[in-house]
């Protein structure tokens, strides 16, 4: 099924998105990967504030390339999740409910998703010059001794996603996968 | 003895950072046009046309291919009549990755310690491998590795007994552990022989070899097309989401071996294998 949805991505909306398919997300994400995600979860352990109200917020996995001038934002295409597995959990408990990213995630992860109605999203891994497309406006909001790993506020239109795993845990990968091999029967 | 002044390396290296994240090679653009006239599966189609749409952006606008761009693998062939002037090379070599790499608006990825952290915020040092050969030139090839495919990667000690057969699983296993992790469809870079070491460096210079050259050996020919049908029958598919392009193609470099080994190193590349040589 094809959607156009507008963040953020309450748990109503959450719960209309399933594995497989396209989105067109329009709205406000952030961006975090290894280092502020560490960061943020030894935040919330120390009883600290994140940088960004969590509730609803979407999160993209994603170091960016250096803006040139003229530029919103360099490349930004989706890094590996299962990196940010150790962390997901915490950050779906406190409310962030989306993740764009690409690869698998581990069972703990999908669980905490069903537990509090998180969606994980695919975009295209390696298409980082088509990605900053659709990505209008950037904004550094914290950690910004990172450097590419710095948290960054982007507005984002039409960005094209798949919904990899649902709510309900249902994970696009296995699906596709099977059913391709059943084709070529 | 020809005198090369190591400045010139790093300008050619500044050069080579720059083109070879901005600009795919042919061979890899070929391969990918080719793979998505054959592809069957449902997602996979779209996929593959975003992915040449991706990399001709990248190639309009002179935009980095994709976002990680990378730690700098740099190989330098360097010609025994050479005699390198003008400064120590290894720093050379970083000073050109600096540059390239600021100039070029690509993205900083190295971090000063493995387990402590800290971003270098120049992308240094490079990932050096020299090597003296006759001649009076230098080679150099740049190749910029992303890690979400360099994660995927393995190296296994094998008993000579294992065989062709503990190869071939092998190979199909790494790719099966790393499904949709690397960006596929990625190139797959197979090092076997030498000593632990030697392997995965074979492997890496697997993956500088054009995607769609093949083996001088014709038994190593063959097997690298027996795995890459192998490969593309698991239904991974690009970017995972099923089909028949899991990866473009397997490349195998090979070494003698001791008596009691067989090592076998498999570096994943994705489908933003970059690579550029320039000779001075």
């Amino acid at each position: 099924m094809e959607r156009h949805i507008t963040l953020p991505l309450t748990e109503e909306l959450a719960k209309t998105l399933h594995a497989g398919d396209t989105v067109y997300v329009t709205g406000t994400i952030y961006t975090s990967r290894d280092a502020g995600h560490k960061r943020m979860c030894e935040a919330l352990a120390a009883g600290e504030k994140l940088p960004f109200d969590p509730t609803d917020a979407t999160i993209y996995y994603v170091g960016p390339t250096p803006a040139k001038p003229g530029q919103v934002i360099g490349s930004a295409g989706p890094t590996t999740s299962g990196r940010m597995d150790a962390y997901a959990p915490t950050m779906l408990s406190v409310g962030a409910r989306g993740m764009i990213g690409k690869g698998a995630r581990l069972p703990e992860v999908v669980e905490a998703m069903k537990k509090h109605s998180g969606v994980y999203f695919g975009a295209i891994g390696g298409a980082g010059a088509l990605i900053a497309k659709c990505i209008k406006s950037a904004e550094l909001i914290a950690y910004e001794d990172l450097g590419a790993e710095a948290l960054r506020k982007l507005y984002v239109e039409e960005m094209p996603l798949v919904v990899i795993i649902d709510c309900e845990g249902r994970n696009l990968y296995e699906e596709r996968r099977a059913a391709y091999l059943e084709q070529r029967k | 003895m020809r005198e090369i002044n190591v400045a010139q390396i790093t300008e050619v290296i500044a050069r080579l950072c720059i083109e070879a994240n901005t600009h795919l090679p042919e061979d890899v653009k070929g391969v990918i046009k080719k793979c998505r006239a054959c592809e069957d599966g449902e997602i996979a189609c779209g996929i593959l046309d975003r992915i040449i749409e991706n990399f001709e952006i990248a190639d309009a606008e002179n935009v980095p291919i994709c976002q990680d761009t990378g730690m700098a693998c740099v190989f330098l062939e360097i010609g025994q009549d050479v005699h390198l002037v003008g400064g120590n090379l290894a720093e050379a070599v970083d000073e050109g990755v600096r540059r390239g790499y600021e100039s070029g608006y690509l993205r900083k990825s190295v971090v000063k310690d493995p387990i402590r952290r800290g971003n270098t915020g120049d992308n240094t040092p490079a990932m050096l491998y020299t090597e003296i050969v006759p001649g009076e030139q230098v080679k150099i090839t740049l190749g910029p590795k992303g890690f979400g495919s360099e994660n995927m990667s393995a190296i296994r000690m094998f008993k000579p007994s294992a065989g062709l057969q503990g190869i071939k699983d092998f190979i199909l296993e790494v790719v099966e552990t790393a499904g949709p992790n690397p960006c596929p469809p990625m190139v797959v870079g197979v090092g076997i022989g030498g000593t632990f070491d030697k392997a995965a460096l074979l492997a890496k210079k697997a993956l500088m070899r054009p995607v769609d050259s093949s083996n001088a050996d014709p038994y190593y020919a063959d097997l690298e097309a027996e795995m890459l049908e192998k490969i593309n029958a698991l239904g991974i598919g690009p970017q995972g989401f099923g089909g028949r392009t899991t990866a473009l193609g397997v490349n195998i470099e090979t070494l003698p071996t001791h008596i009691a080994g067989m090592p076998c190193a498999v570096n994943i590349n994705c489908h933003v294998t970059r690579h550029k040589t320039e000779v001075i």
